[in-house]
């Protein structure tokens, strides 16, 4: 083992606001205090950061000490703002670090975008091209690769016609086989999962799976999918306002996620959080889950039923909205939606919504769960949809002793979203 | 144990990069990235247009024919005995070359924005490509200009192309060196300053009026030569429409004078180039 990228106390520095002839004033400002070779002044005003003057600056990261070994796939995860992003971008060369610095062994490559620079009047041909050379692929590997790319873009009929008469699903399935077999040493991956339709996701992870486990690529990947990150990554960092708050195994790390934000990864009460999720009609308080008993509970004996529960309240809605849960798979894909609630005027109030998941019914995964309440009745509406507000994860105490479980014999992992028990028959009929 | 360790480390991201590490090596890994640009420009520039590139030819021939009527017949501007038209069209072109340089690497941050934002390559590869791809549009032009003069001389036309031409290299490269240090200096001052980006278009304008292009630099006061002559682009007008009509003030000491501004410009433009690209995502 031996570490390919080595973050030496970065840090990055945004200046917020405008432009302005304020801005050539501070530059002046800076450009004679570094004639005098005396510190620069708007670094000193970022240290000061509680200081009036230093609300016009955000530090994006502060002083990150991280390094990452060969061949480990290492999941970014924080909530919006924590500097996840900037870390990429930082690694991409996109933007200059404020100070401290970065080595790195290898080439890098970056999913940040997909199917950036792609050009609408050139064909899907010419475009890989471009686009490859863009991502920094010779042009004899483009050659050498060309016939894989179509393949796994699956655009082969379309491959002479201007992109610009393409599907959407087209484009994103074209630009992401392009960056796919780029061949990097190291890979940037900032949640561009979240396009294309589930089949074409599956072949997403797939194949970044395949990077790092076949090829022994080293992968860096970005998400709010706990569910993803888990299921991919073997080691996790969580930032927290642009400082490393953990980082090491991704189950205590995602764990620690949930903890850090007076949440766990089975009960959020975002009324603790301080944090305001919905709109005019209705406010989400709490999302949890409980066993049948009423404990909360983040893991599941796989053939025990389960409690969903959301609490939220109401004020002035127009119709009786519809709280739905939605069960979403490690791999990014939606196992199901279920909504309760009825037809009918909406009350003021604060009210509880309970689902029950029958056990024998999920797989032994770990399962992102989202929160939504929808007006369907007369107008189109939501009033919040939490994603991945709580996490279950489903346990198979593998024991063969026990006859209800649904292994059925099978050892190892069994495939599949769901692992439902379902009425059988066998019968000898000759 | 540091030391030793640096060796085996591919890149070193640091807060700024020293002035002359200009990275070339990158650039030329990247040739073939220049080559997919100059190629895309040109094939999608007059896409969904029915003139297509004809266009390359109607834009310097309009201008030629204005500058003929207005300046030659109404105005009635010293033309050093060369035919009107021709002398319009010599310097249209050669003009028209800068100008677009300078114009069109101006905003290379500003413009693209989107694809600096979300990946990372040599920066320097899109002006460099605009250099070349307007190159081809000033070969087409270029040519446009030697069948006029073939034209004009034999019927008998006061036209003489003389060895000078021999010098044609050297200016296109005098041209395309202003044209990309001034453009990529006010290129990379956009991205914080965009008043810059107001000033470069009428600038330009403004710029070919001090610079021989609608009147010969002898029909111009000795009290003013000065300044005409203090622009870098006077001599390079002049020595193109002197080796190939043989009228016009060529001077060594003009040329190496542009030579030199142009080294200037180009070192400037490059240096600040290379500090801007590593940041202007955070201002642009």
């Amino acid at each position: 083992m031996s570490s390919v990228i080595v973050f030496d106390g970065v840090s990055k520095c945004y200046r917020l606001g405008s432009i302005g002839n304020q801005t050539l004033y501070q530059d002046l400002n800076r450009w004679w205090a570094k004639v005098r070779r005396k510190p620069d002044p708007l670094l000193k005003i970022m240290d000061a950061r509680d200081g009036k003057d230093g609300d016009q600056f955000i530090w994006a990261l502060r002083n990150i000490n991280l390094e990452i070994q060969h061949g480990e796939v290492v999941g970014v995860i924080g909530r919006n703002g924590a500097g996840k992003s900037t870390l990429l971008k930082i690694l991409s060369q996109i933007t200059a670090p404020t100070t401290g610095e970065i080595k790195i062994k290898g080439r890098i490559a970056s999913l940040l975008e997909v199917g950036t620079g792609f050009h609408p009047e050139l064909t899907g041909r010419e475009n890989i091209y471009l686009n490859g050379a863009l991502l920094g692929m010779s042009k004899e590997e483009i050659q050498r690769k060309f016939d894989e790319i179509v393949d796994f873009s699956d655009v082969e009929q379309f491959i002479d016609t201007p992109v610009k008469r393409y599907s959407s699903g087209m484009y994103v399935r074209l630009a992401f086989a392009v960056a796919a077999h780029i061949e990097p040493d190291i890979l940037l991956v900032d949640e561009v999962l979240a396009v294309g339709d589930a089949q074409f996701q599956k072949k997403c992870l797939g194949k970044i799976s395949d990077v790092s486990q076949k090829e022994g690529r080293t992968v860096l990947f970005v998400s709010h999918n706990m569910g993803m990150i888990t299921s991919l990554c073997k080691k996790a960092v969580l930032l927290d306002n642009g400082c490393i708050l953990v980082e090491g195994n991704v189950t205590d790390v995602v764990t620690r996620y949930y903890n850090a934000g007076i949440s766990s990864p089975y009960a959020v009460d975002f009324r603790k959080q301080g944090k305001k999720v919905g709109d005019q009609y209705a406010t989400l308080l709490e999302v949890h889950i409980e066993d049948m008993e009423g404990n909360l509970i983040g893991e599941v004996d796989i053939r025990a039923p389960f409690k969903l529960k959301m609490t939220y309240d109401l004020h002035g809605a127009p119709v009786a909205p519809r709280p739905n849960f939605y069960v979403i798979s490690p791999q990014g894909q939606y196992v199901f939606v279920t909504g309760g609630g009825e037809k009918g005027k909406a009350i003021d109030g604060t009210y509880e919504a309970t689902c029950i998941v029958p056990g024998n019914l999920l797989n032994n995964e770990t399962y992102t769960i989202d929160a939504a309440l929808l007006y369907t009745d007369s107008i189109f509406h939501y009033s919040f949809h939490e994603r991945g507000a709580v996490m279950i994860t489903v346990i198979d105490p593998i024991d063969e002793t026990i006859e209800e479980t649904t292994r059925y014999g099978m050892s190892g992992p069994l495939p599949g979203a769901v692992r439902p028990k379902l009425p059988w028959e066998v019968r000898k009929i000759a | 144990m540091k030391s030793n360790a640096d060796i085996n480390w591919d890149y070193i991201i640091r807060p700024q990069r020293r002035w002359l590490d200009l990275r070339l090596g990158e650039l030329w890994r990247a040739r073939n990235l220049i080559m997919l640009f100059v190629w895309r420009d040109f094939v999608t520039y007059y896409k969904q247009t029915i003139l297509g590139p004809l266009w390359y030819l109607i834009q310097p021939l309009i201008t030629s024919l204005t500058f003929t009527v207005v300046f030659g017949n109404f105005a009635k501007l010293s033309t050093d005995g060369l035919p009107q038209f021709l002398f319009y069209l010599a310097g249209t072109v050669v003009w028209g070359y800068f100008s677009a340089c300078l114009t069109k690497t101006s905003n290379v941050f500003t413009s693209h924005a989107n694809i600096f934002g979300k990946v990372y390559f040599p920066r320097l590869t899109v002006p460099i490509s605009i250099l070349l791809s307007n190159l081809i549009t000033l070969l087409i032009q270029f040519l446009l200009f030697l069948a006029f003069m073939i034209y004009f001389s034999s019927s008998g036309a006061d036209v003489h192309p003389n060895a000078t031409i021999l010098l044609l290299p050297i200016l296109l490269i005098l041209m395309a060196g202003l044209g990309l240090g001034f453009g990529i200096i006010i290129s990379a001052l956009t991205t914080r300053y965009r008043d810059l980006q107001f000033l470069v278009t009428f600038g330009a304008q403004l710029w070919m009026y001090i610079t021989p292009v609608v009147y010969p630099l002898s029909s111009v006061p000795e009290t003013y030569r000065w300044l005409v002559l203090a622009n870098p682009m006077t001599s390079i007008v002049e020595t193109f429409r002197f080796a190939f009509l043989g009228a016009g003030i060529v001077e060594t000491t003009h040329l190496l004078y542009s030579l030199v501004c142009m080294i200037v410009v180009m070192l400037i433009g490059i240096l600040i180039f290379n500090r801007v690209e590593r940041t202007f995502m955070d201002t642009v």
